[in-house]
């Protein structure tokens, strides 16, 4: 079916900025996906998946302006040992980088991979982001499989001692930026995944992981900082028998993130949870859209997703449990709740499921709502100063969410920028 | 020591006057029971000295040791020396019972400028008070008040007044939800914080818990006033005729 012509023209507009680099083995992945850009145009403001999230600034041809902000606070995840790997403005830094080399896994820049011949990469780039576009079109993805120019390819064969943490700097206030990542965890493998850093003006980032029977993927990410800068993710996941995947993202600070996670369990006994925390102000834009789906037995899925908002900050969480055909024995749960520290900030959700196999036990909510007054006061009544009590309700309100993460020090991390956030109040 | 002054209180929202002019004096060292039938307005008189939104006084004055109250934020009061042990403890899920102790006890320290008690001094005293109430250390543990009994709940509210060493303490139906063996321990800790510098104000419907925290004067509460005043043998009187004779002799 022909697009309309508003949409082809922003469409052809976008694609006329951009250059596919020159990649070897990813070529035709690239070249399909551009194809498939075509035939679904980018995202307009009529489409229904971008109802409450207006995708204008995400597909203009150049990036918004944005400005760089400057702070003596240490970078996220500083006090832990891991392994970095930098980019700035989505260019690769080998400078800024540690030694990607590390036992247990295999990292590798995205388009070094194109010289080598790994199969695994081949069989991940752009395969994992194609199955994603149905039944929900996500054209940014395919753009960036399309037109990615830098990532890693990171294979995970065995247990890695420490962390591998992907930073995202922001040097350039126009810097438009479009980084493809792959990860395949081999059985019984385990890794964890840091990412944090503004990045660019623009981000569009797209991961794919694949994770084989029995592995386990922590994913910890931190979207923060520079407030006008602007993202748009992808994070798509395939998990085999008895995998597991956990993902959790702070996001302070941003006037437009868009989160997208497709996860996709595929073998039996997967579990995969997905959680969020998110406190804004202002002119915040935040968009979580997660689709699960169980496509196997005995699995387990939860979306925990927290958001606090205030001056007129928005959430938007659209989240689906997908329970196929012969999925029995499904435990799934979604929740999704925001607290408005005032009238003008608003909550926009539209939690789905659907299900059609019949021996399956889910859950979903969404609720809205403002600080709780009878809570408030029993803390007044015992000393604690009204706002130190509003705090300690708002770190409470965030703590389903927190808890996902299994790390303590993690944790603490989190809350600690959480706190921060509470403590920069004007 | 606290001292209620012709208190008239409406609610906020509605033109609906709850109390119509209450007078009351609490001296230091003395417990006042305050008994009442239900929808008497004895809940909103322990509210209104606490400082909770949504009542508005019309006229009096409430003070304690010459302190205007209704001036005050709840935090305030609470740092004067105001407890109020709630009819219903509010549940409040992710923060951690100790936590909340431990910030209730430094907030009103720092406001009358003493030093935070030192975490290793905290969890000692804790653990003391919180064995005499039977409270294990699971349930310092949980969230406040969520997954509690009510018994538990109101042990952990006896804990929070322990661990404050209020001056004022009003306690708003503490018994109600309670069987015998732990009515005892809240009385026993409440009789353990009896002492020359600290009143009383205990609300309750029945005579049992003034068995074990024996009162020095009993007040009836009818329809936003106190309608009587006695000694002991006035609890006694309500709890073989209930509140019919005492009302009809004041109308
Ligand atoms: N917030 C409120 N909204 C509506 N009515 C109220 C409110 N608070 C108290 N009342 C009313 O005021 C009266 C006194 O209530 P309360 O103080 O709880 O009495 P008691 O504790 O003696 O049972 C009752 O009629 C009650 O319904
Ligand atoms: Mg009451």
């Amino acid at each position: 079916m022909a697009l309309p012509q508003a949409k082809l023209t922003a469409t052809e507009e976008r694609l006329a900025s951009l250059v596919m680099p020159e990649a070897g083995c990813t070529r035709k992945a690239r070249e399909a996906a551009l194809a498939r850009v075509r035939e679904m145009g980018l995202p307009g403001r009529r489409d229904e998946y971008w109802k409450y999230t207006r995708p204008d600034t995400l597909i203009s041809a150049e990036a918004p302006s944005a400005a760089l902000f400057h702070t003596d606070e240490p970078m996220m995840f500083h006090e832990f040992d891991r392994l970095k790997i930098v980019f700035i403005d989505g260019v690769f830094s080998p400078e800024e980088s540690d030694d990607l080399s590390m036992e247990g896994v295999k990292i590798d820049r995205l388009e070094d991979i194109c010289c080598k011949d790994i199969h695994w990469a081949k069989e991940l780039y752009g395969v994992l982001e194609a199955r994603g576009q149905s039944p929900v079109q996500r054209p940014l993805a395919a753009l960036n499989t399309a037109f990615a120019s830098d990532g890693v390819a990171i294979h995970v064969t065995g247990k890695p001692s420490k962390p591998i943490s992907l930073i995202y700097r922001h040097a350039s206030e126009t810097s438009d930026a479009i980084l493809h990542h792959i990860i395949r965890v081999e059985s019984g493998a385990e890794v964890t995944i840091l990412e944090n850093g503004p990045a660019a003006s623009r981000f569009n980032k797209c991961i794919e992981i694949d994770i084989a029977d029995g592995g386990t993927l922590h994913h910890i990410r931190a979207q923060g900082r520079d407030h006008q800068r602007r993202a748009a993710t992808h994070m798509f996941t395939r998990m085999g028998q008895e995998s597991i995947y956990k993902s959790f993202t702070l996001t302070v600070n941003g006037v437009l993130t868009r989160n997208e996670q497709v996860i996709e369990l595929t073998g039996d006994d997967a579990v995969a949870h997905v959680a969020g925390a998110c406190v804004g102000d202002g002119d915040f834009h935040h968009d979580d859209t997660v689709f699960v789906t169980h496509d196997a037995v005995n699995c387990e899925s939860r979306q925990v997703f927290k958001k606090v908002l205030r001056n007129g900050a928005t959430g938007v969480f659209q989240g689906k449990i997908l329970v196929k055909e012969g999925a029995q024995k499904t435990d799934g749960y979604q929740i999704s709740q925001s607290l408005l520290l005032d009238d003008d900030s608003q909550f926009l959700a539209k939690p789905e499921l659907e299900i059609y196999a019949d021996d399956v036990a889910c859950s979903h909510g969404s609720t809205s709502g403002a600080i709780d007054e009878t809570a408030l006061f029993y803390l007044r009544s015992r000393g604690v100063p009204s706002r130190e009590a509003t705090d300690m309700l708002t770190l409470a309100f965030l703590a389903e969410a927190v808890e996902e993460i299994e790390d303590e020090a993690l944790a603490e991390v989190i809350v600690s920028r959480l706190q921060d956030w509470l403590a920069r109040r004007s | 020591m606290l001292e209620i002054k012709n208190l008239h209180v409406k609610l906020e929202e509605e033109d609906k006057e709850i109390l119509k002019g209450v007078d009351l004096t609490v001296e230091a060292g003395k417990v006042h029971a305050i008994m009442g039938p239900n929808g008497s307005g004895k809940s909103t008189l322990s509210y209104v000295l606490s400082g909770r939104d949504g009542y508005e006084v019309t006229n009096g004055s409430a003070s304690l040791d010459g302190e205007d109250l209704l001036e005050m934020e709840p935090e305030e009061r609470a740092a004067a020396g105001v407890f109020l042990a709630f009819q219903y403890p509010v549940e409040i899920p992710g923060v951690g019972n100790m936590t909340f102790l431990r910030t209730a006890v430094n907030a009103q320290r720092k406001a009358r400028g003493q030093e935070e008690l030192s975490a290793a001094d905290f969890l000692k005293e804790v653990r003391t008070k919180a064995k005499a109430l039977k409270i294990d250390a699971d349930m310092l543990k949980r969230s406040v008040n969520v997954g509690f009994s009510g018994g538990e709940k109101k042990r952990n509210e006896i804990l929070q007044m322990a661990m404050l060493e209020p001056k004022m303490c009003i306690l708003d139906e503490t018994d109600s939800g309670l069987d015998v063996d732990a009515m005892k321990l809240v009385a026993e800790g409440v009789n353990a914080l009896r002492d020359e510098g600290r009143g009383f104000l205990v609300i309750t419907h029945y005579q049992r818990l003034l068995d074990h925290i024996k009162p020095d004067v009993v007040h009836i509460m009818a329809d936003g006033r106190i309608v009587k005043t006695g000694g002991p043998e006035l609890a006694l009187e309500v709890e073989h005729n209930g509140y019919a004779d005492i009302l009809a002799e004041v109308n």
